[in-house]
């Protein structure tokens, strides 16, 4: 019994013990000399992973007595995670590197908060959640503060940890409701309850605990802390936080509503709409006014977690599918965009200013035709790949019927274009002023023109967005029963 | 040859427009006219050649959409080889005419080339406007219709920097787009009906058609009466009848030989010729054709009062044409279409000659169009005056009466406008014929007040212009030549077979077959398309059509007549003073012409003072131009003020300003501000969030 259960969580748990035996292994020797090794282990380790889980994969496993699930969607979402993760850490190197940042415990804090995002994703009772969603936010606390220099970076990881922990409370509050309401934590106990009926404190449950979600995918309201933790951050953490975090939380939430609560989804539906629609505004409007292009992210994050959210908001598989290709989509894009952000600096120092992109067409026209693919994509110009995530969530909403929710995500889409493509604008027609000079590392290089030629020629017959949207209908036809 | 005939201008029109800066002006020039000479000639060796029996030739696919199949295909029968002759022998003499009228011209500056601009044009237009007669289908042939028009804008516009000019192209334009309307809702009619645009299909389908109803505008309608109505519509605007007719004299604006091309000879033809083309399904629907002979009758009357105290002798041909217009229409409505095609031709020659007679006064007089400034003039310009003089003679119809030698004798116009009213005569239409025998006499009186004033008399208006006076050279007084030819001719030589014996014109239009074609096979004396043919139940009939009389059914030959449309044949047997009416009030209105203006010069100004109303009346055409002013063009400006300074500018451009600008900077900057920096801001937006979350459920999902 204890040994298919161990089978099953595998692993979670050989990335857990290279965690530990990482960290304890540096800290008895050269402490941080190993950190270039271990950023570069701890990145094989996550593909390695990765490539496993691809392969192993199959069918729908539980353990622990349901605490604990392995099916299509939750590795669907962890290979998005781990390889995300991987390439973010590659992408750190040569930046922390420069700038005295890079401590061996940041890939090995990484690495607990992907253990923590596994945990998550494959969470079959509200126990196991929290305890995953807790390793994972409290390496991340940590991992935004990790420059103990600077006042913006422990100003970062401090909201970070107060507002996390606000949003833990919450969550918990609405895990107790349920607890109480239904009598048990185990999801597939939660689900089988609530089909007799839901009480308005199960419902203030619900609720609370989708606050709590909204808050780690920083879907509006709950999103304050995202654009001043982003700037705080050194970047690579910034790059980190955008994509494996929002991947798992996304994943969870989806996780939650559909396997704990799939038969009452008129009940949540409107709450996801409600953030889904709050969000996709918010980030467009908001993001307008920003200069700093990392605060820029942050609600360019937003919007697009308020677009997911409309995938998840259909409550049917074809919207899990289509939140799932988003998801991935969107992960693809941010991580080439911070690839880029990470090359921008003038006389060694980075330079996050969007004003400091004039003339960049001129100095760096790959990097900038790169930069125009991923804006162009993230702003969701046919045929790019940002498109076509946008194109399925949409559709999904309107075939569930929500019509309005699609028509709004349009025009928020519409907003949303305008200071993508005014950093467009000002690589290819911008004026006078003093150029980025140096020239990106290899690493960052490579990223950046991989996710750039991904999202140029996604739309190519035959590549079919490199056929995850099958891989997206069977983790959504594993989840949505 | 066909095909040749077709692509000549085209090519010619290229190489002109295109290529004169490689091959010099006056070479570009002559390509395109000599291109245009070789289209004549063959045009007349097809049309005199031709058997009468249809074939289709085709070019190339052009739209294959669905059940929606159109060839570039030209159909080639009698209504055809006539259009042929008459475009490219007009044209091709327009063009050499326009050597002359065009060498020198005060509207552009010396040194600007406007000369190959203009026979490119001239030459696209005779592209456009054979597209349209070669046509076997009714998209190939709004190909050509809208083709002539743009070609017509151009020319009218020629003058771009006159502002008059280009106010009489834009009209001439947008009030073909009213006609055209009708004409492409007649067209998605007939394919939403019939599945085809092909004229073969549409024909054999015709007698269904009269059985059928089909809803429009909130009514049902029988399906032929309506869609030969909205073809009509399409007619009315190019062919300017009466409501649609206000393009026309404005139209003048453009070079004379643009008037004689394209503004008398050819393109207002068009809709005499679309009726006539589709003849088949005008003979299923009565009611339609009762309008066209009512509208045409009207049209006749109408512009021929108005004719009568113009005084630009450019306005006094265009309403002339206007009305001989008219007479086709009356014709082709009460279902004599070889007597159309016959007005039509004729018309063709005499009006094109009394343009271009009218465009060589203009020119020898330095571009002086007022007819009160002329007089005098016809020893000043003696072959121009015999050239306008026999074109007068044509049109007004003279000849001599009741005397038949196989043909009757008279000029161009006396054959072909006798036979319209005769027709319109036998055909019972009381109100058609008494107004188009109106419009005769005043045919008259303002053709020979047109001649009265221009050549005889006392030379009027600027003196120096008078003595400077001088005739045209030979390259504008060739085509008059040839033209009078025509006008005095060509109503004699085809009277048989366009207004012969019932056998003569059926054998000519190809509905009765040859007699020596009867010992044939099906196959050669099929008077359809093969494929036609092949398999429909015509086919049986046609066999053994050709020994008894025989019935035509739709589609056989050019034109189609009803079994029991008997006009062409009780047009001959008229009461006597029915064929002498037309005579006698052409002699009683150059009688009166002569009166008012050589006898007693002085009576016109009298008699307009006494009547001046009715003088006002019709000097301002009716009123007409005012009328639509006032109804269509000011309310129609009037939205288009309200809807652009207050719609566009205001709502679309304030709203999307106001948006962009305003609304959404100002949450900007809100979300900006509530971005404080402060974490108990930050709880705070959570809270009320969580808050207004609980609220929300508390009301709308707690109820469950």
């Amino acid at each position: 019994m204890l040994s298919a259960d161990i089978q099953t969580i595998m692993p979670e748990l050989v990335l857990s013990i290279y965690a530990i035996v990482g960290l304890m292994g540096a800290v008895y020797t050269v402490k941080d000399g190993a950190a270039g090794l271990l950023t570069w282990g701890t990145a094989g380790v996550f593909i390695l992973l990765a490539v496993w889980i691809g392969i192993n994969g199959d069918g729908s496993t539980t353990a622990f007595g349901g605490m604990f699930v392995d099916d299509a969607f939750a590795r669907f979402a962890k290979i998005v995670i781990l390889v995300s993760a991987a390439v973010v850490l590659l992408m750190s190197e040569g930046y922390m590197q420069q700038r005295g940042l890079l401590k061996f415990e940041y890939p090995l804090l990484v690495a607990l908060a992907v253990v923590g995002m596994m945990v998550m994703v494959s969470a079959g009772d509200l126990m196991v959640l929290y305890m995953g969603l807790e390793l994972q936010s409290l390496s991340l606390y940590v991992v935004a503060s990790l420059r103990r220099d600077s006042v913006k970076s422990t100003e970062a990881g401090l909201k970070y940890f107060v507002l996390g922990a606000l949003s833990s409370g919450l969550l918990l509050y609405g895990a107790s409701l349920v607890y109480g309401y239904t009598g048990t934590t185990l999801f597939s106990g939660i689900i089988a309850t609530v089909e007799q009926g839901v009480s308005l404190g199960l419902l203030f449950g619900i609720v609370f605990l989708l606050a709590g979600f909204a808050f780690k995918i920083s879907a509006a309201p709950f999103h304050m802390w995202t654009p001043d933790v982003y700037e705080g951050s050194p970047t690579p953490v910034t790059a980190f936080f955008a994509t494996a975090p929002k991947m798992a939380a996304m994943a969870l939430f989806a996780r939650v509503v559909h396997d704990a609560f799939g038969g009452i989804v008129g009940d949540w539906q409107q709450i996801v709409a409600f953030l889904s629609v709050v969000s996709m505004f918010l980030g467009a409007i908001a993001a307008i006014g920003q200069r700093d292009i990392k605060r820029l992210m942050a609600y360019s994050s937003i919007a697009h977690m308020g677009f997911a959210l409309m995938g998840l908001a259909a409550g049917t598989a074809l919207g899990v599918q289509a939140m799932l290709v988003y998801m991935a989509i969107y992960v693809t894009m941010n991580v080439g965009t911070f690839a880029l952000i990470l090359t921008m600096e003038k006389d060694g120092r980075p330079v996050t200013d969007i004003y400091a992109l004039k003339q960049y067409s001129k100095t760096q026209p790959l990097m900038a035709l790169v930069m125009l693919c991923l804006m162009f994509s993230l702003a969701g110009v046919p045929p790019l790949l940002g498109f076509f995530g946008k194109f399925y969530v949409l559709q999904a909403a309107y075939d569930a019927g929500l019509g309005w929710l699609a028509v709004a995500g349009v025009i928020a889409s519409v907003i949303g274009a305008f200071y993508y493509i005014r950093i467009v604008y000002f690589m290819y027609f911008g004026e006078d002023t003093e150029a980025l000079d140096g020239s990106p590392a290899p690493v960052l290089w490579l990223t950046a023109v991989a996710c750039g030629a991904i999202v140029a020629v996604a739309w190519v017959p035959g590549i079919n967005l490199f056929g995850v949207d099958p891989f997206a209908a069977t983790a959504a036809a594993a989840l949505v029963k | 040859m066909e095909t040749i005939i077709l692509f000549a201008p085209l090519v010619g029109a290229l190489l002109c427009g295109f290529g004169w800066k490689f091959i010099g002006e006056t070479t570009a020039q002559w390509v395109a006219t000599s291109l245009l000479f070789l289209a004549a000639i063959l045009s007349w060796i097809v049309f005199l050649t031709f058997d009468g029996t249809t074939e289709s030739i085709t070019i190339l696919r052009w739209i294959e959409s669905g059940t929606l199949s159109t060839d570039w295909a030209i159909r080639m029968d009698r209504l055809t080889a006539i259009m042929l002759i008459v475009i490219t022998t007009v044209s091709a003499l327009v063009h050499l005419y326009s050597f002359g009228y065009m060498a020198h011209d005060d509207h552009f500056a010396k040194g600007v080339s406007y000369r190959p601009r203009f026979f490119a044009y001239l030459s696209f237009f005779t592209f456009a406007m054979l597209m349209l007669v070669t046509s076997d289908n009714l998209i190939q042939m709004f190909f050509g219709w809208e083709g002539v028009g743009v070609a017509s804008y151009l020319l009218i516009g020629f003058y771009y920097k006159k502002p008059s000019a280009n106010a009489a192209a834009i009209k001439a334009f947008v009030v073909n787009r009213v006609g055209d309307f009708g004409f492409a809702l007649g067209i998605f009619g007939i394919y939403w009906v019939t599945d085809s645009v092909k004229f073969e299909d549409i024909f054999a389908m015709t007698p269904q058609l009269a059985e059928m109803t089909m809803p429009f505008l909130w009514a049902e309608w029988n399906v032929a009466n309506l869609l030969a109505f909205l073809l009509f519509v399409g007619a009315m605007g190019k062919s300017a009848q009466l409501l649609l007719h206000t393009w026309l004299p404005d139209a003048m604006e453009g070079p004379t030989p643009v008037s004689a091309l394209i503004h008398a000879a050819t393109m207002v033809t068009a809709g005499v010729f679309l009726v006539c083309r589709m003849s088949p399904l005008y003979e299923y629907a009565p009611e339609t054709q009762q309008f066209i002979v009512f509208l045409g009758a009207t049209t006749a009357f109408f512009a021929a009062t108005v004719g009568l105290v113009q005084n630009d002798i450019k306005r006094v041909i265009a309403y002339s044409t206007c009305s001989q217009l008219g007479y086709m229409f009356v014709a082709a409505g009460v279902g004599v279409y070889s007597v159309a095609m016959f007005h039509l031709l004729t018309h063709a020659f005499f009006k094109a000659m009394l343009f271009l007679g009218a465009g060589s006064v203009i020119h020898g007089m330095h571009h002086e169009q007022d007819m009160r400034n002329y007089g005098g003039l016809k020893d000043k310009m003696p072959y121009t005056f015999w050239a306008m003089m026999i074109g007068t003679l044509a049109i007004t119809g003279v000849g001599i009466p009741l005397l038949y030698i196989g043909f009757p004798i008279g000029f161009a116009g006396f054959v072909s406008k006798d036979a319209i009213i005769e027709s319109a005569f036998a055909a019972d239409a009381g109100y058609a014929f008494w107004m188009l025998v109106v419009a005769a006499f005043m045919t008259s009186f303002y053709s020979w007040r047109l001649m009265f004033l221009t050549f005889y008399g006392e030379p009027r208006g600027d003196k120096h212009t008078h003595e400077h006076a001088h005739e045209s050279p030979g390259t504008m007084l060739t085509p008059l030549a040839v033209l009078s030819v025509g006008a005095i001719f060509s109503g004699m030589v085809f009277y048989g077979p366009f207004f012969g014996s019932d056998e003569k014109v059926g054998k000519f239009f190809g509905y009765i077959e040859a007699t020596e074609k009867t010992e044939d096979t099906a196959m050669g004396f099929s008077l359809i398309a093969p494929a036609y043919a092949a398999g429909e139940e015509t086919d049986d009939h046609s066999d053994d059509g050709g020994k008894e009389t025989p019935i035509q059914q739709p589609g056989e030959g050019a034109i189609y007549h009803n079994p029991d449309n008997h006009v062409l044949h009780d047009a001959h047997y008229v009461p006597n003073w029915v064929k002498l009416s037309p005579f006698i009030v052409m002699v009683a209105g150059f009688a009166l012409a002569w009166l008012m203006y050589i006898r007693r010069p002085d009576l016109p100004a009298k008699l307009a003072e006494q009547q001046r109303p009715l003088y006002n009346f019709l000097l301002n055409k009716w009123y007409f131009d005012e009328l639509y002013d006032f109804v269509f063009v000011r309310p129609a400006i009037a939205i288009g003020n309200f809807l652009w300074k207050r719609g566009d500018m205001g709502v679309i451009d304030g709203g999307i300003n106001g948006l962009a600008m305003g609304v959404v900077p100002f949450f900007t900057r809100l979300l900006g501000r509530m971005q404080s920096g402060y974490i108990f801001t930050y709880a705070f937006a959570m809270v009320i969030g969580i808050a207004v979350l609980l609220t929300w459920v508390s009301l709308s999902g707690g109820a469950n």
